[in-house]
């Protein structure tokens, strides 16, 4: 079956707060290893539909799969097998690079040996092994985001969920952190990325765009810019969610 | 309006601002453009008087900071970069608040908040913790204008907030304009540069470059290649495995691409990558940005 | 102009507490459930109280009494003591919660002018029961007297009952407790509250905003605290209120002394407030800086449950650093001795010194900018 590559599978998701409908009839796949953007204005319905999809909540109808398993029956399974990071918290402050590392890679079950392992690895990749024991606190913003991921992705997830994960960067520390993150989708992680920054969206292979619970566009960013007659993403959303 | 003349400040032994210097005319709408870090707070916070400089000279409209912060105090609107209104007053409590509090009235300056306010008039029982990102935005802006300021103070107004509202937000600030207000604003979003009649970009405490959006575009030397093909990474690594190529920069579905001594040498790049293996790449000659600039300025500070 | 803004600066800090339902549920209950604990903890149902007899008359009138304490429901005679030792050590067991003691001529000196001797000896370390079980043992005792003296002899003293309290003297119980937890709340409603209410604007950005504006920096601060002083005020009365009418806390001073000296302590507490305001980053260091500051030293420090006079000599001193110390001192004056100004002057001369210390380091500190 094809759905065998599918690592996210959506179908006729329908999530309801009482009256009111936050995610209206939801249906996308996302493929191994693709770069996801899930996008929407504030209030669109991109929170719920993530925390569903995180197990964190559970839809009041329609089909929802995870990693292989469905985030109803199998919360746990679903939890184990993604990442997450956000521009909110990324790690603590006052733990040094490497306790942060320890205590994420022992929350995800990985062994002392293997958590050593793993750390020296990422952190000469990333360049900053002489860092290993400084306070996260003295470490520059890009540097945290850029740790963060490489953190999130420690337990090599089938799936990471970055939630606006480089809003607030300079221009070049961003370019390396899609770099990390092109280099995790080459490596086979899927990256679910949502964001209301639109020039984030372009760096995606397919992007969604959420307006009040639906989805109104679901396609590579080229093709949506075409479709649409817009020079970029931004102009692409400003279209789709103000008609007018 | 304002003179900022080799402004430096220092939190403790971290320099914070060094050695800054621009003016910013009357009637301007400036931008501060730099990421988290770069210093565009702390640099309102002394033109506001509320914070005082290390060494250096501000002037805003001749004041000091330093000794008429009373006088400045008046004449400027300020927005901090944290919503800071009320979130449990209601839209029309915060605004009578604010005009009570600077000694006027919301009918004596409507004008030149009704356009703004009328947005979220409809809402003015609500409380404002309980708004959407973008009517808080316009809440905190009908604010910060409701004494008639002379000069306008937006510390990241749109950070955090949807592409629709923020692309209204500008819109308000060019009307905003035609009363006669100098505004300055500062973001992290290198394309709200284009929104501004002049910006500063900032970086590290430090100004890169100061003029038009235009300008700094066409301060941009070399040629730029836009470079695209199916994966990626693959195609970043590979180019930058190219001798002739300088910078390499990934810019949503395509590579920002410029070779050593910023010439052409894309049918060379061509040949390279075609032994790569990587026969589909397109390589067309784009224009600069704001962010592209950006960058170089930052590869030679 | 200036009171306008003033004024609109206190309706919109009013408006910020009332809409905080939740804590101003727990601002205006806690101190009434504080004190129905104190009484009522410490209180128990009087039955069946055990009391032990000294009768050194062994007449008529001594048996008489006895029965009726005893058919009254509320005693049980658990012992008879054949001397004053023997009855202090059951007393000290807590064999017994009270003695009665007759004097030697107990039922002949009825009828002489000077009267008889009855003593009450209860065991106030439970103050509470003890002052009840007094109290009805005195009733009892009056309406023997009542009905065995006619009517012609009325008018003398024909019994004399003494109560005594032992080990607890000065009965630290729900009287002692009243003035305690008046000063307690007072400095949290006050103190705390505006401490965390002025910090939660510097947390919230908004005080960035005051700052540029033309508010001077009384105007903030007196914005701030103007609810809190009618806040504090109303929860001083409703605990005296509670204290006098439901568990008969005696009030024999003047109330409009008492008012002064609460408006004067609720002031400290407020200066107090300010200042840790000037000191916290945020909300929840001034928090802390008021519990651990002032809270606890109030509740340990104050005499409110320990007495200042069983703690050693440094603690001592130091106790005198503690405003609420002569709150609490002034108070007892008024309320229990019905003190007036000239006795309670050097508490508020105190008060006031402090008072004035606060207010002056607080507007010392208050920063027009941000560092």
């Amino acid at each position: 079956m094809e759905a065998s590559t599918h690592v996210i599978n959506v179908r006729d998701l329908v999530k309801k707060f009482g009256d009111f409908t936050a995610n209206d009839q939801l249906n996308f796949h996302v493929e191994k290893g693709e770069i996801f953007g899930f996008l929407g204005a504030n209030g669109a319905g991109k929170t719920t539909a993530i925390k569903i999809l995180c197990g964190l909540s559970l839809p009041t109808s329609g089909l929802v799969e995870v990693a292989g398993y469905n985030v109803k029956t199998h919360p746990e399974k679903v939890k184990k097998s993604i990442g997450y990071m956000s521009q909110k918290f990324s790690l603590y402050d006052d733990l040094t690079v490497f306790e942060n590392i320890r205590l994420f890679g022992t929350i995800y079950g990985l062994s002392t040996p293997e958590i050593k392992k793993r750390s020296d690895e990422m952190l000469s990749r990333l360049g900053i092994t002489k860092q290993r024991n400084r306070l996260l606190s003295t470490l520059s913003l890009g540097w945290k985001q850029k740790l963060a991921f490489s953190v999130a992705v420690l337990h090599r997830p089938k799936i990471v969920f970055l939630d606006e994960p480089t809003s607030g960067v300079d221009p070049i520390t961003r370019r390396q952190f899609w770099e990390l993150i092109y280099q995790s989708a080459n490596e086979g992680i899927t990256v679910f990325v949502t964001t209301h920054y639109l020039d984030e969206a372009e760096y995606c292979n397919r992007v969604t765009i959420m307006v009040d619970g639906k989805i109104t566009a679901l396609d590579t960013p080229s093709a949506l810019k075409a479709q649409l007659e817009c020079d970029t993403m931004n102009d692409v959303f400003l279209k789709l969610t103000r008609p007018n | 309006m304002i003179d900022v003349d080799s402004l430096s400040k220092k939190y403790g032994q971290v320099p914070a601002l060094c050695d800054l210097s621009f003016k910013v005319r009357k009637g301007e709408l400036f931008g501060v453009i730099g990421p988290d870090g770069a210093g565009k707070s702390t640099l309102f916070r002394i033109i506001l008087s509320l914070l005082l400089p290390d060494s250096g000279k501000v002037r805003v409209m001749g004041l000091d900071p330093v000794k008429d912060y009373k006088s400045i105090r008046k004449i400027v609107g300020y927005m901090p970069g944290k919503f800071s209104l009320y979130e449990d007053l209601s839209v029309e409590e915060n605004l009578n608040f604010f005009a009570s509090v600077f000694g006027t009235s919301i009918e004596e300056n409507y004008h030149l908040i009704k356009d703004i306010y009328q947005q979220i008039e409809p809402f003015r029982k609500r409380p404002a913790g309980k708004l959407s990102g973008g009517m808080k935005q316009k809440l905190a802006l009908s604010c910060a204008l409701i004494h008639k300021p002379e000069l306008l103070v937006l510390d990241e107004p749109t950070t955090g907030v949807d592409a629709v509202s923020r692309s209204e937000f500008w819109a308000m600030l060019h009307q905003l304009k035609e009363f006669g207000i100098t505004i300055i604003v500062s973001t992290p979003y290198m394309d709200e540069a284009s929104r501004c009649d002049r910006v500063a970009l900032m970086q590290k405490g430090k100004i890169l470059e100061v003029a038009t959006p235009g300008e700094i575009v066409n301060g941009f030397q070399k040629t730029l290649f836009g470079v695209s093909i199916g994966n990626m990474y693959r195609l970043i690594l590979d180019c930058r495995d190219f001798e002739m190529v300088e910078t390499v920069f990934p810019f949503g579905e395509e590579l920002h691409l410029t070779f050593k001594g910023g010439g052409d040498h894309s049918e060379e790049l061509r040949e390279f990558l075609k032994s790569r293996g990587r026969d589909e790449v397109s390589i067309r000659v784009i224009q600069p940005g704001i962010e592209d600039r950006f960058m170089a300025l930052m590869g030679t500070s | 102009m200036i009171v306008k803004q003033l004024w609109s600066f206190i309706r919109k800090e009013a408006m910020h507490i009332f809409r905080d339902k939740r804590t101003l549920v727990v601002l205006f209950v806690m101190p009434l459930a504080q004190i129905l604990i104190f009484g009522y903890v410490i209180s128990t149902e009087i039955k069946d109280a055990r009391i032990g007899v000294l009768d050194n008359a062994r007449d008529y009138s001594s048996r008489q009494v006895i029965d009726r304490l005893v058919s009254s429901g509320y005693f049980m005679v658990q012992d008879y003591y054949s001397g004053r030792e023997q009855m202090e050590n059951a007393l000290r067991r807590g064999d017994i919660q009270m003695a009665v003691v007759f004097a030697p001529d107990f039922g002949s000196s009825m009828e002489r002018p000077d009267g008889a001797q009855v003593q009450f000896i209860a065991d106030a370390s439970d103050a509470n029961t003890a002052r009840i079980l007094v109290n009805y043992a005195e009733g009892i005792v009056a309406g023997y007297e009542i009905e065995s003296t006619d009517v012609t002899n009325r008018r003398k003293k024909p019994l004399v009952v003494e109560a005594r309290m032992f080990y607890n003297p000065s009965l630290r119980g729900v009287f002692m407790s009243v003035p305690g937890i008046m000063a307690m709340i007072l400095i949290l409603v006050s103190a705390m509250m505006t401490s965390i209410s002025i910090t939660r604007e510097k947390e919230y950005g908004s005080m960035e905003v005051l700052l540029i504006s033309p508010l001077q920096p009384w105007q903030i601060i007196l914005g701030k605290v103007a609810p809190y002083v009618i806040l504090s005020l109303v929860n001083a009365f409703s605990i005296l209120a509670i204290g006098v009418f439901v568990f008969h806390v005696p009030m024999s001073g003047s109330y409009l002394l008492l008012t002064f000296v609460s408006l004067l302590y609720i002031l400290l507490a407020l200066s107090l407030g300010i200042f840790i305001s000037t000191v916290a980053p945020n909300q929840m260091v001034a928090m802390f800086i008021s519990l651990f500051a002032l809270m606890l030293p109030t509740i340990l420090l104050s005499g409110f449950i320990y007495p200042i006079e069983n703690m050693p000599v440094w603690l001592q001193w130091f106790s005198h650093l503690m405003p609420p110390r002569y709150y609490i001192s002034a108070l007892k004056d008024i309320m229990f001795k019905g003190a007036g100004l000239f006795v309670v002057w050097k508490e508020v001369l105190i008060m006031t010194g402090f008072l004035v210390a606060f207010l002056f380091l607080s507007i010392r500190n208050f920063k027009v900018r941000l560092e």
